[in-house]
């Protein structure tokens, strides 16, 4: 049981680790330029689907996984030049409506290229085998790995937004615009940078996600709304929000579907009410903060 | 260039005009596909009220038009089945009368709406829309875990529910009875444009500041028209899954609610007959497309993002020439 326990608390961390790489984009692309963007889960699938054509092609797991982050971020150049720009001033009903559009183009156009069957990413034989942890608990080395990964991008980024330059510009994006543009910053470029920079970890997810699960047309539209509610419960525009709050939804979602069937299968002698309340858990979680928190647990007053 | 009100009338009479050439025609699966225009277009209508009148994007009423769907499965599957729904100190039976279906379609989806509207509308904006696409995400995965009414596969009716006094089997009388229903819903959108909590809507969505220095509780009038909104939303559902037979978790999926958004903006938000257009050249397009390329979709996208970009008032707002109250 406490094996079983520990696995799934692995399991949960991995989970919220790859949610993190979702909203990490989407609470920035939000903060900085005010834009909700729901095409950012099509950014998620065109990396998936990057990583497993470069992959069958080359051979080579890490050519496609750096593909799948490049052309995520050619992707997100794109759509930011071509649409997004145009909608920055825009309210949000339009803004919504036209990345659903996005979402549209995206996946019929994937459909078109790839077919509706899924494909697969093998995993490379050096990461592939289980390992033993402390204790002599079996795990799966390669969602070691991706927590390793997920854990590696969170600093990066935290050493970006609060070390650097052009972190420095972000931050200061985030809290006036017409300011750091009166200021010189060449504002549609820092714009272009922060999308194409989302982008490219959404493409990231997408590929290391694909890998563990299948590569195939709508995977991200689910990712996406859980990675909305991981940005809500974190507050809107905050890096450390979306981190606890991917931590906290992982968690959540893995440790609940482990436990909540045990729980009612003992107390009401059924499995079945535990799995349905599994399934809403992180929704319920998310109306918890809403009702203590409505600016969510690291947002500011919006 | 024409008024709206014109417009209106003449859209209503090309539609029945439709319907009955089709009849005359016998061409069934035209007045079939005319039904679902209908009872998209009622949905539609459900969401504009709190959309385009009211100002609050949800991104959710799938929820409501899943609610809808499943109170008529679950009543009729019990009825056809012969097992009452409840069986304990009182005995509740299931039943295939559509008039008791659309009340407790209306009653379910004001209850679903009243929970998620008191949740959702303690936030604005962003978070607004998120949030009604999360709990509308919530009710897909609890239909979908939900074994007792065939979970991922849902339930099929074998019969479609009665109504008194017609043959509802029979297509264009099912399409009156949408059609009756639709007149009804407008009617009642028409009044509420027109009475002192329209108005009252209309100041929230422009200035709650104001409206709130008034006197008026903006909170309670924008939870009022959600709940409305969703009440409608759900008949919506329940024809819908009278006119296939059938009710899955698929309705409640959040593409159906990026639908029935597409309703509202193709046809013009904030217009009465707005989401009937909407719905029209939605199931036209469906199609016309769809038969030319399995990928329709993709034109779909393309037509979306051109009104969104350059035809702020949708259809309706580039054939008619009064700039109806939005802004």
């Amino acid at each position: 049981m406490t094996f079983l326990l520990i696995e799934q608390v692995l399991n949960g961390l991995q989970l919220g680790v790859m949610l993190f790489l979702i909203s990490a984009g989407l609470t920035l692309v939000f903060g900085v330029m005010g834009l909700i963007n729901l095409a950012h889960g099509s950014l998620y699938m065109v990396g998936a689907f990057a990583a497993a054509a470069v992959a069958a092609y080359t051979g080579s797991y890490l050519m496609g996984i750096i593909a799948s982050m490049i052309a995520a971020a050619v992707a997100g150049v794109l759509i930011e030049t071509l649409v997004i720009r145009r909608l920055y001033g825009r309210d949000h009903l339009d803004q919504v409506l036209a990345t659903f559009a996005l979402i549209l183009i995206f996946s019929e156009g994937t459909r078109m290229v790839f077919g509706s069957f899924p494909l697969y990413l093998s995993i490379p034989a050096l990461i592939a085998g289980p390992v033993t942890l402390p204790g002599g608990l079996q795990y799966p080395l390669f969602r070691l790995v991706l927590i390793a990964v997920g854990v590696a991008v969170a600093v990066g980024l935290y050493l970006l937004i609060t070390r650097t330059r052009l972190g420095i510009q972000i931050q200061a994006g985030e809290a006036d615009r017409e300011m750091i543009d009166a200021l010189g910053v060449d504002i549609s470029k820092l714009y272009t940078f922060v999308f194409a920079l989302g982008a490219g970890l959404a493409g990231l997810a997408g590929a290391l996600v694909g890998t563990i699960q299948s590569v195939q047309v709508g995977m991200g539209e689910p990712v996406l709304i859980t990675a909305f509610v991981v940005i809500v419960i974190g507050g809107i525009g905050s890096i450390r929000g979306a981190f606890v709050g991917a931590l906290l939804v992982g968690l959540t979602d893995t440790l609940g579907a482990f436990l909540l069937p045990k729980a009612t299968e003992v107390l009401f002698a059924s499995a079945d009410i535990g799995s349905v309340l599994s399934s809403m858990l992180i929704y319920i979680l998310m109306a918890v903060v809403l009702v203590l928190r409505p600016t969510g647990l690291f947002g500011g007053t919006t | 260039m024409i008024p709206e009100r014109l417009f209106n009338w003449g859209l209503l009479a090309a539609l029945l005009a439709f319907v009955i050439y089709a009849q005359a025609a016998d061409e069934t699966y035209w007045i079939t596909l005319s039904t679902r225009a209908v009872i998209f277009a009622i949905a539609g209508i459900g969401l504009n009220l709190a959309l385009g009148y009211g100002g609050m994007v949800s991104f959710g009423h799938a929820a409501f038009f899943g609610i809808g769907g499943y109170a008529m499965g679950i009543l009729a599957s019990h009825a056809q089945g012969y097992t009452p729904i409840v069986d304990g100190w009182v005995t509740v039976n299931g039943t295939q009368n559509m008039l008791v279906i659309w009340v407790v379609a209306l009653l379910a989806g004001g209850f679903g709406a009243l929970l998620i509207g008191l949740l959702s509308l303690r936030t604005t904006g962003a978070y607004f829309i998120m949030i009604t696409l999360a709990f509308g995400q919530m009710f897909y995965y609890f239909a979908i875990s939900w074994p007792a009414y065939g979970g991922e596969d849902g339930v099929i009716i074998y019969i479609r529910n009665g109504f008194p006094g017609l043959n509802t089997m029979d297509p264009v009388q099912f399409f009156a009875l949408t059609f009756g229903v639709l007149t009804l819903v407008l009617g009642l959108m028409h009044m509420i444009n027109r009475s002192a909590f329209g108005l009252a809507l209309n100041a929230v969505r422009q200035t709650p500041e104001r409206v709130e220095t008034v006197g008026i509780h903006t909170l309670r009038l924008k939870l009022t028209a959600f709940v409305i909104s969703g009440m409608v939303t759900a008949l919506a559902g329940a024809l819908f899954a009278d006119l296939n037979k059938y009710v899955s978790p698929a309705m409640f999926s959040w593409s159906i609610s990026g639908e029935i958004m597409i309703f509202v903006i193709l046809g013009g938000v904030a217009r009465l007959l707005g989401p009937l257009v909407g719905a029209v050249v939605f199931v036209f397009l469906e199609e016309v497309l769809g038969g030319l390329s399995e990928f329709w979709h993709i034109y779909l996208g393309l037509l979306l993002l051109l009104v969104v970009l350059f035809a702020k008032g949708g259809i309706v707002g580039l054939l008619t020439r009064k700039e109806v109250r939005h802004g």
